[in-house]
């Protein structure tokens, strides 16, 4: 630790502190521009000036290492004239267009501007004008406004992985561009737009809409992956108008993957507002109690109740554990226990919740020292964690191996196969005695490694063998010291943001129940889907009566005979549980359109219509009824990653894999949900970032 | 004045043969074995004794920066790297060396990498110096091949690898660290310092930047003795020093010196004479183009040495002696400077980016008097606000010519101006434009 003086204060910062975390740290603000507490230091706006005893110019204090017994001054007149100077260079060339510019109001150049700029400009020259760049579908650029603060440069770079930024020419010339024109291929290309600390990278399709002082706030968790990443969402009136990432450094650090953020223009579209019942083969607009006569008729056809095995119900991938609970407990009070939330297939096994959690927690991706992704395509699945693992393989001494489809990841995986045979190939070699020869390879690396991991993905196991793929990558684990009671690196990830919390609520076929193949082709005459569109619904029987509950007019909703709209992720309180295992609460930002309501509450009232009361009348009672299904649920619980106190691993057998290659369980990043299906945003970015089209032209502005 | 008989670049003047045999006669590559076997410490410790500081314009000592290099490897090597990216204007001293002398720049290679500790050195030579980087290659080509350097070089059981790369042509790419991220690969761009070379440097290990000439001076103290060498020059500025003459004067040319000679009288020994007589002078600039011009009355007296010339709040530099006589458009000669240093910023860091444009279209209009008197004092404090607060010395470069043109030649600026305004038409309208917004 080393002792400064800042401003008088004194503080203790460890070594190897900048200097800036150490004013920080005395609570005194630096203004900055280039420095970025995730990105490399470039030392290169020299905002950050500070006036440190003894030296003779002012110091950068992003770019200087703190040493024992500094003295050193913020706000004196050497520094305040320091930093004048230099905001007065970052004005020169600079714009005066804040007042059409989209980052006004939260702009890093207009707040120090207040500071330290003039009441009037000395420059009398012409300024710099910048022609613009395409950087795709989603950041839109006014380059004159760039301040070369290198920021972009550095992210996508460093944490995306894709270093298709960089600075052309030099001096007053210098651009920041894609050498030649084309859209980013990064999922985490968004971010750009939050750490440009000026106008020059503001979002594309949020452009023009809103100023910041206008909008409502609100925190919530974003469902469009399984991270449970933490967002904010802005909203004016009805409308949501923006999506940001909150910092949480357990989770996305401050990133956030683009179809999380850019998918919100899909949810005022395609929107089911009102109740519709399918009458004479045609759906038709219906009050709320149609649709429940509706629903009440055909759970008691001829007045005898249809008995529960005739009954099933699939739970979607978006949906809040408040919806599924009450779901699963009309289910049982119509005496069904067919019920599934694996629209996928994935064979899971929910015996043990360290069965299908990401045990090792998303933080502990920086401890791990050999990673192997199973049939995972992360950065498709989850691109905030893979930029993880890229930042852990940055750090070097990680070795990544893959067995799946061949994909760019952004960093280099060493590729054993896509196949399950060669998992049993690796488990082998990992078994075996170590080898003669001096070439390390991956099964080497990983039999070594104090911290394994094994990240199987949804690709692995949805499939006919995905439960001998689990139990294959369970006992791979074990072999390579992964599942001990201090480090847990069997790791599920999964895509659906609703998938843990319906596994940990149980929404899976109870005794004699049954499971989702089950139920399609006829296996069930009333069909209630909860928000589920991720499978082929030309696959329900013909005769099946199927009730589509959700917010989105998309294949669910086609296939229904009714529907009760209801509300989005942003649109309710809801309670979201992650692929780790965090329970975590996303909150109402804006109300449901029309007429849909918040889904536990439409289940709460078709309860009453058809006679089977639910017990709860209000959102803590519902509350309460998770907590009584499964303690995780309790308000207040801290999340903990588990240890593996039993090595016992889940049912299959390891050796009934087949030798067909794995799938991509994400094919196409942009889309996979109702939300960004009717996103027109996330359509423009398949049209030209999956499928490689020129981009739509953009009107003359 | 300096004596023949201790000349260190006998050959600057390109009329013997350049080549080994020829280096040889003139005593380079003479008893190096017996030099190194001295041992490292000895020859760090002979080169902070002869008090030579670094040629390459800072004038830090030579010695002690050697003496900055870790005493044992952690196991990463250390690099010897020399800077011979020549590209102040008005320089022209590593050229001579290394097409008239490169074996004082390979012995000298050797004897400084022994002292480091690093068995590999690089030599970043300007892009534009073809010549002299063939020159250069083959020299090192008949060390390699006479077991000079190389494996064992000169017998000393010391191995030793010189390579030489060529750079692309950027005046950035002469400072330390850009000149490193371009040996590297990377956009020569300056980096942060700490970490200073010394603690890493290229490829992330202990590295010492020399230039040409402070590297080619090492064999020749070796061999006749730091107490030899700080016995010429004045005290703290010792030795002798390539000075590069050029300008209004009667025969520009390079010569070696002792530091610390008179500035008129190195002119008018060597270069016969500013052009029209000394009285014809108008200002001098005096260590190449970065430091601030001296007016006549200075330039009578001064002495051409590092603390001399700092006395007079200019700079010895690369002693590249930039006359000019009084036909001279002092406004429009560092307005072509600041045009320079505008084009040459590398745009890392916003004072030197955004400044030395600005600084240079003031000066403009400048030339022209199309500007206000108090435009001076504002051209005055943008130099200050560069100077100082940059990643590199480049910015400082930029802005110390301009502090001397305003220092020693406001008057003229100002009577620049005022002729400017006599003259313009009333229709003109107003001598300033505005500022487009």
């Amino acid at each position: 630790m080393a002792k400064l003086t800042i401003d008088g204060i004194e503080v203790e910062v460890p070594n190897g502190s900048a200097l800036i975390q150490a004013c920080e740290a005395a609570g005194r603000e630096i203004p900055r521009f280039c420095y970025h507490d995730r990105l490399s230091i470039a030392g290169n706006c020299r905002m950050c000036l500070v006036e440190v005893e003894k030296a003779p110019k002012p110091v950068a204090s992003c770019a200087y290492p703190v040493a024992d017994g500094m003295v050193v001054k913020t706000d004196s007149p050497m520094v305040r004239q320091a930093r004048r100077g230099v905001m007065e260079f970052l004005l020169i060339n600079h714009p005066l267009d804040c007042p059409i510019c989209d980052q006004g109001g939260e702009c890093d150049l207009q707040d120090q501007a207040f500071s330290y700029g003039r009441d009037h400009s000395r420059y009398l020259e012409n300024k710099r004008a910048v022609k613009d760049k395409y950087l795709g579908p989603l950041v839109k650029t006014v380059m004159t406004r760039c301040i070369q603060c290198t920021r972009c440069i550095r992210f996508s770079a460093e944490i995306a992985g894709v270093p298709e930024l960089g600075a052309t020419a030099r001096g007053e010339d210098m651009e920041v561009t894609t050498y030649v024109e084309r859209a980013l291929t990064s999922e985490l290309s968004g971010n750009l737009i939050d750490i440009c600390p000026v106008g020059a990278l503001t979002s594309k399709p949020y452009a023009f809409v809103s100023r910041p002082w206008e909008l409502k706030k609100t925190d919530s968790v974003d469902v469009l992956d399984a991270l449970g990443t933490a967002i904010r969402i802005d909203a004016r009136g009805a409308e949501v108008l923006r999506i940001l990432p909150r910092v949480n450094d357990d989770i996305n650090e401050e990133w956030l993957g683009d179809k999380s953020r850019f998918s919100l223009d899909g949810l005022k579209r395609r929107r089911l507002d009102r109740p519709w019942v399918r009458r004479d083969g045609k759906l038709r607009p219906a009050s709320w109690t149609e649709a429940f006569t509706a629903i009440a008729e055909r759970l008691r056809p001829g007045g005898r109740a249809l008995p529960g095995e005739r009954i099933g119900a699939i739970a979607g991938d978006l949906c809040d554990a408040e919806s599924m609970v009450a779901l699963r407990d009309l289910m049982t009070a119509l005496g069904s226990a067919n019920l599934d939330c694996r629209q996928d297939g994935a064979r899971l096994d929910a015996s043990r919740r360290d069965f299908y959690l990401f045990n090792s927690s998303i933080a502990g991706i920086d401890e791990a020292d050999a990673l192997l992704i199973v049939g995972a395509n992360p950065r498709h699945e989850a691109p905030v964690l893979n930029a993880r693992i890229r930042k852990r393989w940055m750090q070097g001494a990680c070795a990544v191996g893959m067995i799946g489809p061949e994909a760019a990841l952004t960093y280099p995986v060493h590729w054993l196969g896509d196949t399950p045979v060669a998992l049993s190939g690796l488990q082998e070699r990992v078994t075996r005695e170590p080898a003669e020869s001096a070439t390390v390879d991956f099964a080497t690396a990983l039999r070594q490694a104090k911290r394994p991991m094994i990240l199987v993905g949804q690709g692995a196991l949805a499939r006919p063998d995905g439960a001998a793929v689990l139990a294959a990558c369970w006992r791979l684990a074990g072999a390579v010291g992964a599942l001990t009671a201090d480090w847990h690196g069997f790791n599920v990830l999964h895509t659906a943001a609703a998938r843990v919390g319906a596994l940990d609520l149980g929404f899976l076929p109870g005794p004699q129940g049954r499971d989702m193949e089950g139920m399609l082709g006829g296996g069930v005459d009333v069909l209630w889907l909860l928000g589920a569109d991720e499978f082929d619904t030309s696959r329900i029987g013909p005769d099946t009566f199927v009730i589509y509950q959700g917010h989105h007019g998309d294949r669910g909703a086609a296939r229904a005979d009714v529907i009760l709209p209801g509300a989005a992720y942003t649109e309710k309180n809801g309670t979201y549980v992650n692929t780790e295992g965090r329970v975590q609460r996303g909150f109402v930002a804006v109300l449901p359109p029309g007429e849909a309501r918040e889904d536990w509450r439409i289940l709460r009232a078709v309860s009453e219509v058809i006679g089977h009361r639910l017990p709860y009348d209000d959102l803590d009672g519902v509350r309460r009824r998770l907590v009584e299904v499964n303690p995780v649920f309790e308000r207040g619980r801290r999340y903990a990653r588990l240890a593996c106190t039993d090595p016992g691993g889940p049912a299959g057998d390891p050796a009934a894999v087949a030798a067909d290659a794995f799938r991509p369980a994400v094919p196409v990043y942009y889309l996979g949900n109702p939300i960004s299906r009717a996103s027109p945003t996330m359509q423009e970015c398949v049209r030209v970032l999956t499928r490689g089209e020129a981009p739509a032209l953009e009107a003359a502005e | 004045m300096l004596q023949d008989r201790d000349r260190i670049f006998t050959n600057l003047y390109g009329q013997h043969d350049w080549a080994l045999d020829g280096a040889r006669r003139r005593g380079d590559w003479d008893g190096t074995g017996a030099i190194l076997a001295r041992g490292r410490e000895a020859l760090v410790d002979e080169m902070k004794a002869s008090g030579l500081r670094g040629r390459g314009g800072a004038g830090f000592p030579t010695g002690m920066k050697w003496s900055f290099m870790p005493k044992q490897s952690d196991g990463r090597p250390h690099y010897l790297v020399i800077n011979a990216d020549e590209s102040e204007p008005g320089t022209c001293k590593d050229r001579d060396i290394m097409r008239h002398d490169p074996h004082k720049l390979i012995e000298g290679a050797l004897v400084a990498s022994f002292a480091m500790g690093a068995h590999a050195s690089y030599i970043y030579i300007r892009g534009e110096f073809y010549n002299e980087a063939r020159n250069l290659q083959a020299a090192i080509d008949q060390a390699y091949a006479a077991g000079l350097i190389g494996r064992n070089a000169c017998g000393s059981g010391f191995d030793f690898d010189l390579y030489l790369h060529r750079g692309a042509g950027a005046y950035i790419c002469g400072e330390e660290t850009a000149l490193l991220e371009s040996l590297e690969g990377k956009k020569g761009q300056p980096r942060l310092k700490p970490p200073f070379p010394a603690a890493v440097g290229l490829y992330g290990c202990p590295t010492t930047v020399n230039n040409v000439e402070s590297i080619a001076v090492a064999p020749t103290i070796m061999r006749r003795g730091a107490s030899w060498f700080s016995a010429l020059g004045r005290p703290k500025n010792t030795g002798t020093k390539l000075f590069c003459i050029s300008g209004h004067v009667n025969k520009p040319c390079n010569v070696e010196e002792e530091l610390g000679i008179p500035l008129r009288e190195l002119i008018e020994t060597y270069a016969g004479g500013v052009r029209g007589g000394w009285d014809n002078l108008l200002a001098i600039i005096p260590g190449g183009s970065s430091v601030p011009l001296l007016p006549k009355e200075i330039c009578d007296t001064v002495l051409m040495d590092f603390d001399s010339l700092r006395d007079v709040k200019s700079g010895l530099g690369t002693a590249a002696v930039i006359v000019m006589d009084k036909s001279t458009d002092v406004i429009k000669a560092i307005w072509r400077l600041a045009k320079f240093y505008k084009h040459e910023s590398c745009g890392q860091c916003t004072p030197c980016r955004e400044g030395t444009g600005w600084m240079m279209r003031v000066l403009a209009r400048m030339v022209e008097g199309r500007a206000e008197l108090e435009e001076i004092d504002i051209l005055e404090q943008v130099t200050r606000q560069v100077e100082g607060h940059t990643i590199c010395a480049l910015g400082d470069a930029a802005a110390w010519p301009i502090q001397g043109l305003i220092r020693h030649c406001r008057p003229a600026i100002e009577q620049r101006i005022a002729e400017y305004k006599r003259s313009a038409k009333p229709s003109r309208g107003p001598a300033m434009p505005l500022a487009a917004e």
